[in-house]
């Protein structure tokens, strides 16, 4: 089971409104490669992996996720909070508000619902950690193409955060490929 | 040191914990790690402790205890400035 901890893993604390960087963040918070995806993805992968080390790391890499999902959201209630209907109007969201009001829901920029096809989950090891490494390269460039679109540093600080953690998981997911590739070297030396 | 201060370091003693959390899974027999986990998870621990004998509980579920009242629905959430 999860323990709720009441702080987030890094400070938030957004002093200006800024609707359009609160539009493009559900891309992490709700897009294909977003903290929600990776969490689901860990979290579901980690009951067939082989070895003690991938099913730690997995339930613990899967269990990080979701406080960076926290922090995503986070970020977009804080930007969002003091908008008035015309500002989200005037900011693109005014189809979110009229559907959700200002409610911070699972979906992408555009407006699609998150959803299950956007994650693998097989019982191959191989395959599922280098789809890992693959989701963590892709959510450290989604980071840094967020970066380049504010210059808000309440908001770059927490994003530069987030970026460094993929590098870290794509790295300890490097080793943790590593690992079974010489545990299970008997049946790849099969060819 | 003000709840913030408070509040502030124990994020940064849970981080450096988090970071070596995943560093163990990958170099389980890594003694200096495991040596560094024990004295951060003893600093988080006691400074846990203060913060929530001042400010109430940070962790629910029966993890923090519920001393002079059930605080744990207080302001302010983690989402909330």
């Amino acid at each position: 089971m999860w323990i709720y901890e009441k702080k987030l893993q890094f400070p938030i604390n957004i002093r200006r409104a800024d609707l359009q960087m609160a539009k493009f963040l559900f891309a992490q918070y709700g897009g294909p490669d977003s903290e929600l995806s990776a969490s689901q993805t860990y979290l579901a992968q980690r009951y067939t992996m082989p070895t003690p080390e991938t099913k730690a790391l997995l339930n613990d890499i899967g269990t990080e996720e979701l406080a960076h999902w926290e922090m995503l959201g986070t970020m977009i209630y804080q930007l969002t909070k003091d908008a008035s209907p015309e500002d989200m109007r005037a900011a693109g969201l005014g189809d979110y508000y009229a559907t959700r009001g200002k409610g911070i829901f699972q979906q992408s920029p555009s407006g699609e619902g998150w959803n299950a096809g956007y994650i693998q989950v097989l019982d191959d090891p191989i395959a599922n950690l280098v789809n890992d490494m693959a989701a963590e390269q892709k959510a450290r460039a989604a980071y840094e193409r967020l970066m380049n679109m504010t210059s808000d540093p309440d908001v770059i600080e927490p994003l530069a955060r987030l970026r460094m953690r993929e590098i870290v998981h794509f790295q300890r997911f490097g080793e943790a490929l590593m690992s079974l590739q010489n545990a299970c070297a008997h049946i790849y030396a099969k060819g | 040191m003000t709840q913030q201060e408070m509040l502030k370091k124990m994020q940064e003693i849970s981080f450096t914990l988090v970071e070596l959390n995943l560093f163990l899974d990958t170099h389980p027999e890594n003694t200096d790690a495991r040596a560094q986990y024990n004295r951060y998870a003893e600093q988080l621990a006691r400074l846990r402790a203060q913060y929530n004998a001042a400010y109430g509980p940070t962790m629910n579920f029966g993890l923090c205890p519920a001393e002079n009242a059930w605080s744990w629905i207080d302001a302010p959430w983690p989402w909330e400035n």
